[in-house]
């Protein structure tokens, strides 16, 4: 098992270095931060916007490559660089990553556990109401990206408040920037802001988890072994859920990993619909403002999150499935 | 001697697909969004590109069906556009990643050993950073030039799943003895490859560019959604979605009628590929497909 572990390390380890590598020279080809400069009025001396350019390693002229070991020796030593606006890189992740890990977390625990648990009651159930009735739902939330979902929550949320003539749901922002009160008042105040992003991440978690689960479900619930455990007599209920669901969970914990950079993108869409400054939001501003350093370094986040899950679910899968080690 | 129906394969899964009541629903919307989507601009006397300043933020009326937009284009003729380039780019999308994951996955498996470790050892990389982040960061280099690139680079960083599934069946298929007595023959790998392999896995190949189309719908209106995707002066759904949304609570048809044309197509989408799992394989579990 140790042995197991060191090898899967050692892949992600290597894959998070090319996946960052690859990221970084893609921003740094495509991305022009020197036309945020030029054709200003009153124009920028050439001398200085060179020298800026040099100073932030954004320089076009200097070669790719050259840049890109500037960049890695910094990032070993965990400097990830300075943003277009001078800002050091590390202080813009520290202060934004906890917003988006808040969001991906809640929002992808919810999803699956509900998914789940609908699905299963949807396979139990088949062609009953309660099926066709999530069926329907969840064919229709796949369908529906989720700029689309946020931005019907945003405006359900305001006819809503509307409607009740105070605010119930926030609709910008992760907290009231006037809000002075403390304690459970200031739990509550985030959470009114929290609901919305969170369930535009879950709603689409919710419809493909149940989607996946109810399948798997329905094909444990024909196998030979459940009918096995039936005649030895177990009810039917003691054998859903002593040998159905766990053989019908074991692979959603590969899916719930590699879930994460699906999520990201997710993220990207709700910060920005919500108005909150988490990384998903920044990668967004950063592209448009052709700032390389900021790119790479969400770039680099999203690689690190998306393969720490799927080495964090090979080992899960491993625990529960001895199969998997021996190969 | 009593009459026996026979049916061929091509017979038995169109009528099994026939029978699925959800995909001859999407089958019949899909249809019709498409007759909407191209014929429909003739029928109403406004272009996409033109602005009546005689009306500015109306409502739909017999005039304008959909309404106007701010500076008086028609909401229908440009949600006509819209949809057509969504459409377009969905179907162009999906013939090209199917194409190549049917050609990477085929090779992949048939082959083997090393070259087989190299090319999934391309998609998990591929695979990590999520397509939509690798698009935004490359959308400079196609701003200002034409939106076939842009669906160039959809293909490109959409092919990796569908590729590994052609591969498992790929392995299995290798061990035939129909590809093994093809090469004791001497047909040359490329030969079996085009020949042999792929089309044996056609129903996959069928499925998953169904299903890809809706993905792809997807990925370019969340794109275009954000500016990365189809550039102004051209619309894309997305596009339309973005540039209504500040004014939709007041001005409901900016937003409502390509948000609910982008969710019919890619629900017909989505019918029409799990009836065709269905029809094509009646006793395969229907996993989950985003």
């Amino acid at each position: 098992m140790l042995n197991y572990i060191y090898k899967r390390f050692l892949n992600f380890l290597l894959l998070v270095v090319l996946a960052s590598t690859m990221g970084y020279f893609l921003a740094a080809i495509a991305l022009n931060p020197r036309s945020n400069y030029e054709g200003r009025n009153p124009p920028i001396p050439a001398s200085s916007i060179e020298s800026k350019l040099t100073a932030l390693n954004m320089n076009d002229k200097t070669p790719v490559v050259e840049r890109y070991f500037t960049w890695v020796s910094g990032v070993v030593k965990g400097d990830l660089g300075t943003s277009l606006n001078e800002k050091s890189v590390n202080s813009e992740i520290s202060r934004r990553i906890w917003v988006s890990l808040r969001l991906l977390l809640i929002g992808s625990i919810l999803g699956s556990v509900i998914g789940v648990i609908t699905g299963v009651v949807s396979a139990v159930r088949q062609y009953k109401p309660f099926d066709r009735y999530f069926s329907i739902t969840s064919y229709i939330f796949l369908s529906a990206p989720v700029f689309l979902i946020a931005l019907l929550l945003k405006f359900g949320a305001i006819n809503l408040n509307n409607r009740l003539g105070y605010t119930l749901i926030y609709t910008v922002g992760e907290y009231s920037p006037e809000f002075q009160g403390a304690g459970l008042s200031s739990i509550v105040n985030r959470i009114q802001h929290l609901i919305l992003p969170t369930l535009s991440i879950a709603l689409g978690g919710i419809a493909f988890y149940s989607r996946y689960q109810r399948n798997a479900m329905l094909d444990v619930l024909s196998s030979d072994h459940l009918r096995t455990a039936r005649a030895k007599g177990l009810t039917k209920r003691q054998a859903l859920f002593k040998h159905g669901l766990r053989v019908a969970i074991l692979p959603l914990t590969t899916f719930f990993a590699y879930s994460f950079g699906l999520l990201i993108t997710g993220a990207a869409f709700t910060e920005t619909i919500f108005g909150w400054n988490g990384m998903g939001q920044w990668f967004i501003t950063a592209v448009q403002a052709n700032d390389i350093n900021s790119t790479a370094a969400v770039i680099l986040f999203s690689s690190v999150l998306v393969l720490l899950s799927g080495f964090l679910a090979d080992i899960v899968t491993a625990a529960l499935d001895p199969r998997v080690r021996l190969r | 001697m009593t009459d026996v129906l026979r049916l061929t394969r091509g017979q038995l899964v169109r009528r099994r697909f026939m029978r699925n009541k959800l995909a001859v629903f999407g089958l019949c919307n899909l249809v019709f969004m498409f007759l909407l989507a191209f014929l429909g601009p003739y029928l109403s006397k406004h272009k996409w590109d033109e602005l009546d300043f005689m009306y500015l933020l109306q409502p739909p009326s017999r005039e304008h069906w959909f309404g106007t937009t701010q500076i008086g284009g028609d909401v229908f003729a440009l949600t006509m556009r819209g949809l057509q380039k969504s459409l377009i780019i969905g179907l162009l999308v999906a013939i090209f990643s199917t194409g190549i994951a049917a050609i990477v996955g085929a090779f992949a498996g048939y082959l083997g050993g090393k070259i087989d470790k190299a090319m999934m050892w391309v998609v998990d990389l591929l695979l990590v950073l999520p397509a939509f982040l690798l698009i935004a960061v490359m959308s400079p280099l196609y701003r200002g030039k034409t939106w076939l690139v842009f669906v160039v680079l959809l293909a490109a960083f959409g092919w990796m799943i569908t590729s590994r599934i052609v591969r498992g069946m790929a392995m299995s298929l290798r061990e035939r003895d129909f590809i093994r007595a093809a090469r004791y023959m001497g047909v040359p790998t490329r030969t079996i490859v085009f020949r042999h392999l792929i089309p044996n896995v056609a129903s996959i190949l069928i499925i998953a560019a169904t299903l890809d189309v809706g993905g792809t719908i997807l990925s370019e209106t969340g794109l275009s959604y954000l500016g990365f995707g189809i550039q102004p002066p051209d619309v894309s759904l997305g596009s339309l979605i973005a540039d209504g949304t500040n004014s939709a609570l007041t001005y409901p048809w900016l937003f409502c009628f390509a948000g609910g044309a982008l969710v019919l197509t890619v629900l017909s989408v989505s019918f029409i590929g799990d009836g065709l799992r269905d029809a094509f394989d009646p006793g395969a579990s229907t996993g989950a497909n985003s």
